[in-house]
C-alpha cells in the first residue's frame, strides 16, 4: 500500500476515483482467475455444466474491461495524472487488456471441456491440467503482486514463464507422438493442443502484467529487453 | 540535494554536462538573502540555449526570486543580498562594473499582469529602441512589424497601431509586452507567470507563441500551472523552500521524477 501512496492527494475525490478503479481491476482479476480455475476443473472432471458456466460468464469480464477503460479515460481527462499516477493509469489500461484476453483463452478451454474423451485419451488431459495449474498459480501471483504493486513478486512471475514455456513444449511433443500413433485421434488431440497453446499464451500475458508492475514501480519500460537488463532494473535500488 | 536525471533519448540534452555551445546561462552556487532570511540555497544549474526552461514549485519556493536574479531585478529590493555567480557567456552578471541597463537589454522580462505603457501600440513596441536613441522612422517601422509578428499580434493590430495599448484585450496586451521585449533583440526572455491573468484561449495563444519564440531566444518561464510547464518547456526545474530539488528534461520529470518531493508536488499530494 505504501508504494501506491494513493490516499494522499490533496483532492479526496481523486483518491476515491483511483481507489475505485484499482478495486475494479482487482475484482476483474478475481473473476478471470475464477474463470480459468473453473475451466481447468471442467476439463479435469469432464463437467459440461461448469464449462457452460465459464462460457456464459465471459461477458462479465468483457463488461468490466469496458467499464474500467471508461473510468481511466475520465481520470485522464479530468485529472491530468502525472508521474506515478499516470503510470498507474497506463498500467491499469494495459493490464485489463491482458486480463480480458486471458478470459477469452479460458473460454476456449471451457469449449474443449465440453467434448468427450475416451479413456486412453484421459492421459493427455492430465498433462494439460498440470500446465493449467502452473498457469493458474502464475495468474494468482501476478494479481497479488498487482494488488500490492510488489516488485519482487512481479519479477518472480516474470521468470516463471520460462518454466511454463518448457512445459508447453514438452506437452506439444507428447501430443505429436500420440497423433503419429493414432491418426483417428488427431481431431481430439488438436483440441488439446489448442488448449495447451491457450495456456501458454496466458503465461505470456501474466508476464506482460508483471512488466506493467515493474513499469509502475520503477518507471522503466522492460518490454522487449534482455533478462539481464530486467534484472538490473528490478535490483537497482533507485526508485524513480 | 539536487539530482539530475540521466537522459534516455539521445536527442535530449545532458543537463549536468552542457557544452559552452549549448549553454545560454550558468547559475553557480547562488544564494539569496532578504535581510536575515535565506530565500535561495546554493542553486547551481545550466540553462540551455534556444529552449524553454520552466521553474515550478509551490508559492514562496523561490522560483520568481530565482528568475529575477537572472536580470538583476532583485537589485531593486532593499536588504537583498546575492551570493554566487550567474554566468552569461562566461562572465558573472553580478561582477562590479556590469552595466545593469545593458544587461537588461540582453535579458528581457515579462510579468504576470500585462503592463503596457499608456501610449499607442506603436510607441509601446519602439519604446526600448527610442531609449537607445534610434530615430530613423524606417528602422522603427520595420522593428514594429517584426516584433509584432514575432509576438503573433501583427495581424490583429496592424490597422490600429496608433490606438492606445489599453484598447487591446488582456491576452493581446500581454503579447504586446512580449513584442516590446523582443523589439530590442534580447538573448534571453524571462517570463514570470505570463498567463496567470489570462483566459484559457489567450493562454494557449501565448503558449503557442512561447514555442515559436524559442527558435530565436532562450526562454525561462515561471509558472504555477504545472500542465503549462509540461506543455511548453523542454526542461523543468522544481524548487522547494529555496532549494533546487530536481532539474530534468520535462518529459522525464513529469513521468518518472527521481525525487519524492517532486513526485508529491506534480501529482498533487501533500508530502
Amino acid at each position: 500500500m505504501d508504494k501506491l501512496n494513493m490516499g494522499k492527494h490533496i483532492s479526496n475525490k481523486f483518491n476515491e476515483e483511483l481507489e475505485a478503479v484499482r478495486n475494479r481491476v482487482l475484482s476483474m482479476g478475481g473473476l478471470v482467475e475464477q474463470q480459468l480455475s473453473d475451466a481447468i476443473t471442467a476439463i479435469q472432471t469432464a463437467d459440461v455444466e461448469l464449462a457452460e458456466k465459464v462460457l456464459s460468464n465471459d461477458h462479465k469480464v468483457n463488461k468490466l474491461e469496458v467499464q474500467i477503460d471508461e473510468e481511466c479515460v475520465h481520470i485522464i481527462a479530468k485529472r491530468q495524472p502525472a508521474a506515478s499516477d499516470l503510470r498507474l493509469v497506463i498500467a491499469i489500461i494495459k493490464t485489463i487488456a491482458d486480463l480480458e484476453r486471458i478470459g477469452d483463452e479460458a473460454e476456449r478451454i471451457a469449449k474443449v471441456a465440453k467434448e468427450s474423451f475416451s479413456n486412453d485419451q484421459q492421459q493427455l488431459l492430465v498433462s494439460l491440467e498440470n500446465l493449467g495449474h502452473q498457469i493458474l498459480t502464475m495468474l494468482r501471483k501476478v494479481l497479488d503482486a498487482f494488488a500490492r504493486m510488489d516488485l519482487d513478486a512481479a519479477y518472480e512471475v516474470h521468470r516463471q514463464d520460462e518454466q511454463a514455456d518448457r512445459q508447453y513444449e514438452a506437452l506439444t511433443r507428447q501430443l505429436m507422438t500420440y497423433m503419429m500413433e493414432d491418426s483417428r485421434s488427431i481431431p481430439k488431440i488438436m483440441n488439446v493442443l489448442w488448449s495447451a497453446r491457450s495456456l501458454e499464451r496466458m503465461g505470456d500475458r501474466c508476464q506482460n502484467i508483471a512488466e506493467y508492475i515493474i513499469f509502475f514501480v520503477k518507471g522503466k519500460d522492460v518490454r522487449h529487453v534482455s533478462p539481464e537488463s530486467i534484472e538490473r532494473t528490478v535490483k537497482g535500488d533507485k526508485a524513480p | 540535494m539536487i539530482s539530475v536525471s540521466p537522459n534516455s533519448a539521445s536527442e535530449k540534452l545532458d543537463l549536468a554536462n552542457l557544452t559552452d555551445e549549448q549553454r545560454a546561462l550558468e547559475i553557480k552556487n547562488l544564494s539569496l538573502y532578504y535581510g536575515e532570511d535565506r530565500a535561495l540555497h546554493d542553486i547551481s544549474m545550466s540553462v540551455p540555449k534556444h529552449g524553454v526552461t520552466a521553474f515550478i514549485g509551490p508559492s514562496g519556493c523561490g522560483k520568481s526570486t530565482l528568475l529575477r536574479c537572472i536580470n538583476r531585478m532583485n537589485d531593486l529590493v532593499e536588504s537583498c543580498k546575492v551570493k554566487g555567480d550567474i554566468l552569461l557567456h562566461g562572465k558573472n552578471i553580478y561582477d562590479k562594473g556590469v552595466d545593469v541597463a545593458a544587461l537588461r537589454r540582453r535579458i528581457g522580462m515579462v510579468f504576470q499582469r500585462p503592463n503596457p505603457f499608456p501610449k499607442s501600440v506603436y510607441e509601446n513596441v519602439v519604446y526600448g529602441l527610442r531609449l537607445q536613441g534610434v530615430k530613423d522612422r524606417r528602422v522603427l517601422d520595420e522593428a514594429v512589424e517584426r516584433s509584432l509578428r514575432g509576438a503573433a499580434l501583427w495581424d490583429e493590430v496592424k490597422d490600429r497601431l496608433n490606438a492606445s495599448a489599453f484598447s487591446l484585450s488582456g491576452g493581446q496586451q500581454q503579447r504586446l509586452v512580449i513584442a516590446r521585449s523582443i523589439a530590442i533583440e534580447p538573448e534571453i526572455l524571462l517570463l514570470d507567470e505570463p498567463t496567470s491573468a489570462l483566459d484559457p484561449i489567450s493562454t494557449l495563444t501565448i503558449e503557442e507563441l512561447i514555442t515559436d519564440l524559442k527558435q530565436k531566444y532562450t526562454v525561462v518561464i515561471v509558472t504555477h500551472n504545472m500542465q503549462q510547464a509540461a506543455r511548453v518547456s523542454d526542461q523543468t526545474a522544481f524548487l522547494y523552500m529555496g532549494q533546487l530539488i530536481e532539474y530534468a528534461n520535462t518529459d522525464t520529470l513529469f513521468t518518472t521524477p527521481m525525487e519524492k518531493r517532486t513526485e508529491d508536488y506534480i501529482t498533487g499530494r501533500y508530502g
